[in-house]
């Protein structure tokens, strides 16, 4: 359970892009999102495709990992550029039957479709692969300050989201060892009728729920036991560096951004 | 029910970046009856062993064979679920999994999931109470307004109710005062004694295996490195302190006191029973010889 998952997974290498400041990090695969729905031709896709290629390769992290990453929702994936693909009609068409319609435009469409949700399936793998939930924490703390202003609760938002994060592979293994428990007591999980099948769930919400209940106040009470009062007047024990390099590569992806926006077709 | 383990390996997410060999070539029986104690230092395979001797995990390769059925790599969950009545697995901190409204219900869920009608397995559920050291009241309380050390009773209970003829422990007393403790394994000691359940006990506590096991299993790095009686395995301390391992308090002073030669014994003292037995015996004997030498010498 939860293991198959690759997003969302840090894997410690030695690498470029693993230095790289996480707010870099964070502000380039945005910017690519961005870049992502511009590209709308062969040339420009080719660039976006070459650009994720070079991340992969600077990451020191094996291109299965990333194949992983797309496999859960292969399926989605297929389905849309499929439906992209037969209903798209266009000057050049090969076949059409009823409101099914295959032309040259709605296959090279369906492609589009698929090339862009892989890649950003792999940009994000990517950030999430070679940056520690932590640091990206931070990043979003920093970006989300100006909002201070606004009286916007930007410490406590990324505590809790800290804190989330922390414990989602915690509460994961919880609810495996719960599933088994219940198993071991005869429920079944995976087989019978739906209703059935609803109806056991609640074995292994309730447990999970109840221990979410109570390790919330014991988490409370030994922060508030080492001093912890909120955000005001705190220092930080990791400070993010932004060095020249990420600069470097902020200023690539502007260029990216640029020479795709003047391509597009 | 035997459980056979046939050169088990297994594998945690074989075919992906983050494959996990944790069993190797694993061979061993568990004979019907007995009290088997599985030890290992943290990470060793023990929770995955336990896994397989209920079948929630199938092995990679190789087979368990849980009384005359055989669990393989290619066996669906349907054909095991009714092994699993046969097998009950108390986990750690099992009050984790209790979620109904009342006791009674929680105890009931499992015989229910087994076909039992709710009338016969909330019956079941008052009878086996008493068992675990609770009484009836308790039938209609919600466990979450009990305490630990109840909780826990009522989970085991909602096990033993099953009447499985194995019961898996994995580490029962963790967490608990040590009247809680002596308590919860002298209770499974007894159904072990009296109804002849055959006891598979996971543990860190050297003294538990010592005053109840009679069957001794090792593990390190997922691979068996000592398989035979307490007795025997405890007499290689320095091996087991090798494995990260350790002896009991019991033989760890016995082999102190027969550093000195007139306190040597002839079999190893496990239990605090049988090294009183034993430091009686070294105490009395001499002042026998003593007077029986004085009486010669009289005479």
């Amino acid at each position: 359970m939860g293991q198959k998952l690759i997003v969302g997974r840090y894997i410690p290498v030695d690498s470029f892009v693993h230095h790289l400041d996480s707010r870099a990090k964070l502000l380039a695969t945005i910017l690519y999102l961005v870049i992502l729905f511009f590209a709308n031709n062969w040339i420009t896709y080719l660039i976006l495709t070459l650009f994720v290629g070079l991340g992969i390769y600077l990451s020191g992290i094996s291109f299965t990992y990333f194949l992983r990453g797309v496999r859960p929702m292969i399926w989605l994936i297929t389905f849309t550029a499929l439906l992209q693909m037969l209903f798209t009609s266009g000057p050049t068409m090969y076949f059409q039957f009823g409101f099914i319609y295959i032309s040259k435009e709605g296959i090279q469409n369906g492609l589009f479709i698929f090339l862009r949700f892989v890649l950003i399936i792999f940009i994000s793998t990517l950030l999430t692969l070679t940056t520690e939930a932590l640091d990206l924490t931070d990043a979003i703390e920093f970006f989300l300050k100006p909002l201070k202003i606004f009286k916007f609760p930007v410490h406590e938002m990324t505590l809790m989201l800290a804190l989330a994060l922390r414990f989602v592979p915690t509460m994961m293994d919880e609810a495996e060892v719960i599933m088994n428990a219940q198993r071991a007591r005869g429920v079944s999980f995976s087989e019978g009728p739906i209703m059935q099948r609803l109806k056991n769930l609640i074995s292994l919400l309730i447990p999970l729920f109840i221990s979410s209940y109570d390790r919330a106040p014991q988490l409370a009470t030994a922060m508030e036991a080492r001093g912890y009062q909120g955000g005001e007047n705190r220092t930080k024990y990791r400070e993010l560096t932004w060095k020249k390099i990420d600069t470097v590569v902020l200023l690539s992806f502007l260029v990216l951004f640029s020479t795709v926006y003047l391509l597009r077709g | 029910m035997e459980i056979r383990f046939e050169d088990v390996n297994f594998t945690y997410q074989p075919g992906t970046p983050f494959e996990n060999k944790v069993l190797h070539d694993i061979n061993f029986t568990i004979k019907d009856g007995s009290y088997t104690a599985i030890v290992g230092h943290t990470g060793s395979g023990k929770s995955t062993i336990l896994q397989h001797l209920n079948a929630l995990k199938t092995p990679t390769s190789g087979s368990v064979w849980l009384g005359d059925l055989e669990v393989n790599a290619n066996k669906t969950e349907k054909s095991i679920k009714d092994i699993r009545k046969e097998i009950g697995v108390v986990f750690q901190f099992p009050e984790a999994q209790l979620f109904e409204e009342t006791v009674g219900k929680d105890i009931a869920f499992g015989p229910q999931n087994f076909g039992m009608s709710e009338q016969e397995a909330l019956k079941r559920a008052e009878e086996i109470l008493p068992v675990v050291g609770l009484d009836a009241s308790f039938m209609n309380r919600s466990p979450f307004e009990l305490s630990g050390g109840q909780m826990r009773r009522v989970a085991i209970a909602g096990v033993l109710v099953m009447e499985p003829s194995v019961l898996v422990l994995d580490e029962p007393t963790a967490g608990l005062d040590p009247k809680g403790q002596f308590e919860m394994m002298s209770l499974f000691n007894e159904l072990h004694q009296t109804q002849n359940l055959t006891i598979v006990l996971v543990t860190h506590q050297m003294e538990d295996v010592a005053n109840y096991a009679d069957h001794m299993i090792v593990l390190d790095e997922g691979k068996i490195v000592g398989d035979g009686s307490p007795r025997t395995v405890f007499q290689k301390e320095d091996w087991l302190r090798s494995v990260q391992l350790d002896v009991p308090n019991t033989v760890e002073f016995a082999k102190e006191l027969a550093k000195n030669p007139n306190w040597s014994y002839d079999e190893l003292p496990l239990t605090l029973d049988e090294l009183t037995q034993m430091i009686v015996k070294k105490i009395n004997l001499p002042k026998k010889e003593r007077t029986d030498k004085q009486v010669r010498s009289d005479g």
